[in-house]
């Protein structure tokens, strides 16, 4: 009883604590409200500003109109790509996304896509490697069903990385149950987790 | 189907190691087109082709020859062609060093007085097989430039090996990997990875996408041609072995932490071959030094930390897109060597390397914005390169180790970048057109 008091007392209630003694960063909810030009301070990045992360880690949120008459296409792809994650798993594992949401929506007679992707990594910092698994997964060929987006990509990845910048959204505000915490930490974590439920599923 | 390398066109620098033991780097201005196209016009029979690779040339030297961008302009390349080049090498490394971690004692205000103005047109690069060639070459050269009015030197940087085998002033063995090449190597040394298309060195080829991307405009010009990035590092070899000293009690441990942050021993011995105590006889051993690799051998950095400086330039079977980052190295040591039982003389000495590929932000930037300098490479949480990293010593190293692992906290700068600059080596012909009165290189709009 007594060292539980203490516990709840140190700990205000409910939060854990850190081995160290201080508050871990993902125990409180943090949420970030950020300017219009989506960064505190500008940074540059190889290919433009660079990006803040937030408690919602790294991310971005395309938004573009589709060529008309796409729209089947471009949802055949989603299935397309469920088929081809449950065959290989691990395909983009490189990009290190938490999640992909895409979603077409309706603005009078268009039709839009947004491409919104929670990831751990700096954008500007793996914009290459993301072209080329967007090339080998197929994920171009949705990207080809976009107004405006430059035929030569193959050939040009400047031109590629300008339309994702010029379509990009930023986020006005941004909120995290657990903030900064990355994929890997928490894939980490639920390894740990499996095996201390084994490990004390043996002392039973 | 790969494209033969055209080798008569393509600047040797990049194509092959030369055995040269000495260098000099002279950067030059030029006071007007008239003036850059005379100098380049006299010189360019000097310019080594690959053609002589593979060859027993008996080459006593090789002459390199490269531009800025603002180089291109005042020899009168036009504006539309000017503009075609990709921004980074438009703006210049000194504009772009705070994208690649170039920042604190790094930055371009430190740097070299001279290299970081746009009156920086030109580097005419001599490897020569040793001191006195070079200095006979340099000689001529200076000659060359004394006769040939309207172009300046701005300044230059002698190099010379410090040891027999290739050695860098810490004391770690050089030049111990290369880059295959696609159409080009003829036998890399085991562990080097799959040859490399051509086109990610050389414009014009197809590079690892799969297509020829597309060239700066006229091809002309641009064709066979390779950008390089030029880095003149200092190092603080006192600095080095003050904190070795303050590691460890013994030698041993004061080599294993040397080990650690390289990922070699200081022999050349990689620490995946050799994890506990070195093997100079590997190190030395080029057909076993390279054969090795992280996933399968040591995917937690047992041996070879995630973060030591081999790791992080070359992840091997550990990383994505690797062959879409690979570089070729070249360059040398400058300054004297600090013999082992001297105190820090404050003499300016170090490595000055130029990184050749092309495409200066897929690879140079790339590397050095997130292999060198992110904090979160690898998923570690606040390192940077040990080696050439920008450290204030706010920076830590980790190594994996059972059961704890070992953290060093506060990992001081043991380099200093002094200068910097972006250059392209135009292929022989394009050299020709740049220079020559038939073809001005005013048609070239």
């Amino acid at each position: 009883m007594t060292n539980t008091a203490a516990i709840d007392e140190k700990t205000n209630g409910h939060k854990p604590e850190a081995h160290n003694g201080h508050q871990p960063e993902w125990a409180n909810p943090r949420a970030m409200a950020i300017p219009a030009e989506g960064f505190f301070e500008l940074e540059r990045g190889r290919y433009g500003p660079t990006y803040p992360r937030t408690p919602a880690c790294h991310g971005f949120t395309i938004i573009a109109k589709i060529k008309p008459g796409t729209e089947q296409e471009i949802r055949a792809y989603g299935k397309k790509l469920e088929d081809s994650v449950a065959a290989s798993p691990h395909v983009l594992a490189p990009l290190q996304l938490h999640y992909l949401r895409w979603v077409l929506f309706p603005i009078e007679q268009d039709t839009y896509f947004m491409y919104q992707g929670i990831f751990d990594t700096d954008f500007d910092k793996y914009v290459e490697d993301a072209i080329q698994l967007f090339s080998s997964t197929g994920i171009t060929t949705i990207f080809e069903k976009l107004e405006g987006f430059p035929e030569d990509w193959r050939t040009n990845a400047p031109a590629f990385i300008k339309f994702v910048r010029d379509h990009q959204r930023p986020s006005f505000l941004e909120y995290g149950e657990y903030p900064f915490v990355s994929a890997d930490e928490i894939k980490k974590a639920l390894r740990m987790k499996e095996a201390f439920t084994v490990m004390l599923d043996q002392y039973q | 189907m790969t494209a033969e390398l055209e080798l008569d066109d393509i600047q040797h620098f990049l194509l092959a190691r030369t055995p040269a033991r000495a260098a000099r780097y002279e950067f030059l201005t030029f006071a007007d087109a008239e003036a850059g196209r005379r100098w380049l016009a006299g010189i360019i029979d000097k310019v080594g082709t690959g053609a002589s690779v593979g060859s027993d040339s008996p080459d006593a030297r090789w002459v390199t020859v490269g531009f800025t961008w603002s180089g291109l302009r005042v020899l009168g390349v036009g504006d539309a062609s000017l503009a075609s080049f990709p921004d980074e090498f438009r703006e210049g490394l000194a504009s772009r060093a705070a994208i690649v971690g170039l920042t604190g004692a790094n930055a371009p205000d430190h740097w070299d007085v001279g290299l970081t103005s746009p009156d920086l047109h030109a580097i005419a690069i001599l490897f020569a097989r040793d001191g006195a060639e070079r200095d006979r070459a340099a000689r001529e050269h200076a000659r060359y430039l004394a006769e040939t009015s309207g172009v300046r030197l701005l300044s230059f940087l002698d190099l010379e090996a410090i040891s027999a085998e290739p050695r860098e002033h810490f004391g770690y063995r050089d030049r111990l990997s290369e880059v295959p090449i696609e159409g080009m190597t003829r036998a890399p040394i085991p562990g080097s990875g799959r040859p490399i298309k051509a086109g990610e060195f050389f414009l014009g080829y197809a590079d690892e996408s799969g297509v020829v991307p597309a060239l700066p405009q006229p091809a002309e010009l641009t064709r066979n041609g390779s950008y390089v990035a030029y880095l003149r590092m200092q190092e603080h070899v006192g600095a080095f072995r003050d904190f070795l000293r303050a590691q460890g009690a013994t030698q041993e441990a004061q080599e294993l932490v040397a080990a650690k942050m390289m990922g070699r021993w200081r022999s050349g011995a990689p620490l995946v071959l050799a994890p506990d105590s070195d093997d100079p006889a590997l190190g030395a051993d080029l057909q076993r030094t390279n054969d090795f690799n992280y996933a399968e051998m040591d995917p937690h950095g047992y041996r070879c930390p995630v973060g030591a400086h081999i790791r992080r330039m070359n992840q091997r079977d550990d990383g994505e897109s690797q062959e879409r980052h690979r570089m070729i190295r070249r360059g040398g040591t400058y300054g004297p060597a600090l013999p082992p039982d001297a105190a820090e003389d404050g003499v300016d000495r170090g490595i000055a390397a130029f990184i050749g590929g092309a495409s200066l932000t897929r690879q140079f930037e790339f590397t050095m914005n997130v292999w060198v300098n992110d904090p979160s490479f690898g998923n570690l949480t606040n390192e940077r390169d040990p080696l050439i990293g920008t450290h204030d010593g706010t920076h830590d190293m980790t190594f994996p180790k059972r059961p704890v692992r070992k953290k060093i906290s506060g990992l001081p700068a043991f380099t200093t970048v002094r200068a910097g600059a972006y250059f392209f080596l135009p292929g022989v012909r394009a050299l020709r057109t740049l220079a020559g009165a038939s073809t001005p290189a005013r048609r070239l709009a």
